[in-house]
């Protein structure tokens, strides 16, 4: 166990010098690139008075090493600043609109595999048959469809034609159930694609054969022997594919008014509210980050052949 | 962004490998694989109606008519028209151009650097590919499209600073790819004999590490093509993206999407072209990477 607690430290560590890394980009990005954040926020038509006064609040006159460790110490104490636009602390208001988006994604990535396992280990169990075909035809069109279009189509077919479910908000539980499945269909397509080719790389295994000939039953093999082992890189291939859910998010949450931090983003950025772009992008890089964790750390559930230590 | 990276330097089991990828058999291979066939088809419409829309419609994609707004599909105006009154059909047909301009340019500059970076970084191995692969992490771990969102925000809207912010974020799939090709063909005996014979590197890397990592290039930017029109397009939606009155599909759903109660074609049109695009580049880059080589066949 000692060798586990040793492996989560040093994995958290490494998430750590990773957002610590992110986090200065951000910071580098926003001071460097062309464009001065305080004139920006100001307005065209701000005197230089106010320019310098808004410089001076968001300590940009100061210089910028000093600028860099003001930053990271905060940080250090969970401080991302303060809004440009509202002045909340950023921190603060993350914080209200992260349980929103972590909801969203949780319930989109559920659906994802409860749906995209099962598809595809069919696929790869019938490979070559209608079923297969179906299932092929379904992943391309997962993959190809722009997200924030089929959120529109829901939205037409189940708010406005059918009435059946709201087209925008978060009142109820009802209001999740269009941008979940809006946000999980790429995801749905993904790991069933990925499914079906670690299945079919699985079937052709000499334990497989094995299995089938001491007459289990071929529903045995395919669930017990095949998909267990199967299950290792589509395990991974969830947790890298989280960051293509996460920038999904920030479309899905814009088209149904989900207020969630991607909506908050994408506020942000036309309200040129750098101090709460910088916080979010940092945020969701963590998310990203301690979610590759928690699924590298799964694998030692998963696959017997791993043991950290 | 949609699809696994191609197995790397798969092409690589013998000499002339260029030559071998692209010459008869390939294309005997490609025209034989239905995926690839219908993607082809597709994007030969698409390019081909970008190109000739000012013969395929009559209308102007700019021109405002305030008589004629959110009308629906009708005979006079195919697929109806936006909230301006301008047709629809024509703003799909000109918008082609761009989407399709947009998806190529920023595929490019994933090339022109990410490529490069995975040569260095392969063929040199040591402090400078620790670096190198470092910085990808860094990049990776923005997520593509939050970077290429971060990167619009800062760099402003517009053209070129979509192409820019789009590609840049794809730069690190083609180094990881081109970077793991040539650690395996610089292990292979023929490499090491031509190196053990006294070739100089770049003579070594030309000639024989470089033709073999291009076909996984090839099939990675055909997929990514349909990556990059789809975060482009998603710019453009967020309206980050190409500005108005430029017809550019994703900012034409992301503007009709106000009048989805009214009109929903508006949005409805835009979607399908995109969708059409990136299907396209789908079916074809899973046909290229099939018949490029044979022994994925199937696999994914």
């Amino acid at each position: 166990m000692s060798g586990f607690l040793g492996y989560l430290l040093q994995r958290l560590i490494g998430v750590m010098v990773t957002i610590l890394f992110v986090a200065i980009t951000i910071f580098l990005m926003v001071r460097i690139l062309p464009g001065d954040p305080a004139r920006v926020i100001a307005g065209v038509l701000a005197s230089d008075q106010d320019v310098a006064r808004i410089r001076t609040q968001l300590g940009l006159d100061q210089p910028l090493w000093t600028q860099a460790g003001i930053f990271l110490n905060d940080l250090a104490h969970g401080d991302l600043g303060t809004s440009a636009r509202t002045s909340d602390p950023v921190t603060q208001e993350i914080l209200a609109r992260l349980p929103y988006t972590a909801l969203l994604a949780v319930v989109s990535l559920a659906v994802a595999i409860a749906v995209g396992l099962p598809l595809g280990a069919l696929a790869a169990a019938r490979a070559g048959s209608l079923a297969d075909l179906a299932v092929s035809a379904l992943v391309l069109f997962g993959i190809s469809m722009p997200v924030y279009w089929l959120g529109l189509m829901l939205i037409i077919l189940f708010s406005i034609q059918l009435r059946w479910l709201p087209a925008a908000g978060a009142s109820g539980p009802l209001s999740i159930i269009l941008p979940a499945v809006t946000l999980a269909a790429f995801s749905v397509a993904f790991i069933a694609r990925i499914t079906r080719s670690s299945m079919l790389e699985v079937l052709r295994q000499d334990y497989v054969r094995t299995a089938r000939a001491k007459g289990t039953p071929a529903r045995g093999v395919l669930w017990r022997h095949a998909l267990r082992n199967a299950l290792p890189p589509i395990v991974t291939i969830i947790g890298l594919q989280f960051g293509e859910l996460l920038g999904g998010a920030i479309l899905t949450e814009t088209v149904f008014g989900w207020p969630g931090m991607g909506r908050l983003l994408v506020d942000s950025i036309f309200s040129r509210d750098y101090p709460m772009v910088q916080g979010l992008v940092i945020v969701f890089a963590l998310m990203f980050a301690l979610v590759n964790l928690a699924v590298d750390l799964l694998y030692e559930r998963i696959d017997p052949r791993v043991r950290y230590g | 962004m949609a699809s696994p990276a191609p197995a790397p330097a798969a092409a690589a089991r013998s000499g002339g490998a260029l030559r071998r990828a692209f010459g008869g058999e390939t294309l005997k291979r490609l025209r034989r694989n239905p995926s690839a066939v219908t993607g082809v088809v597709i994007l030969l419409l698409l390019v081909l109606a970008a190109i000739f829309a000012p013969l395929l419609t009559p209308y102007d994609p700019a021109k405002q008519s305030l008589s004629d707004v959110l009308q629906h599909p009708s005979r006079a105006h195919l697929l109806g028209t936006d909230q301006l009154g301008r047709d629809l059909l024509a703003r799909i047909l000109y918008g082609g151009r761009l989407t399709l301009f947009i998806g190529a340019f920023a595929v490019a500059v994933g090339i022109v650097v990410g490529v490069p970076l995975g040569v260095v970084s392969g063929f040199y191995r040591g402090a400078t590919d620790m670096i190198i692969q470092r910085v990808m992490d860094l990049m990776l771990a923005f997520t593509s499209f939050l970077l290429a969102l971060t990167l619009v925000s800062l760099l402003g809207v517009g053209l070129t600073n979509v192409i820019v912010a789009v590609g840049i974020s794809t730069i690190p799939r083609f180094a990881r790819l081109v970077r793991s090709s040539v650690l395996t063909i610089r292990e292979i005996s023929y490499v090491e004999a031509s190196r053990a014979l006294g070739a100089a590197d770049q003579r070594v890397l030309w000639r024989h590490v470089l033709p073999n990592a291009v076909a996984p290039v090839i099939v990675q930017a055909t997929l990514s093509m349909g990556g990059t029109i789809l975060a482009a397009a998603g710019l453009g939606f967020l309206g980050l993206g190409v500005q108005p009155p430029t017809p550019e599909w994703g900012a034409m759903l992301g503007q009709g999407r106000n009048y989805i109660f009214s009109n929903p074609s508006v949005s409805t049109f835009p979607g399908i072209a995109i969708f059409l695009a990136v299907m396209g580049f789908n079916l074809l880059g899973d046909g290229l990477r099939d018949a490029l080589d044979p022994q994925l066949r199937g696999s994914r």
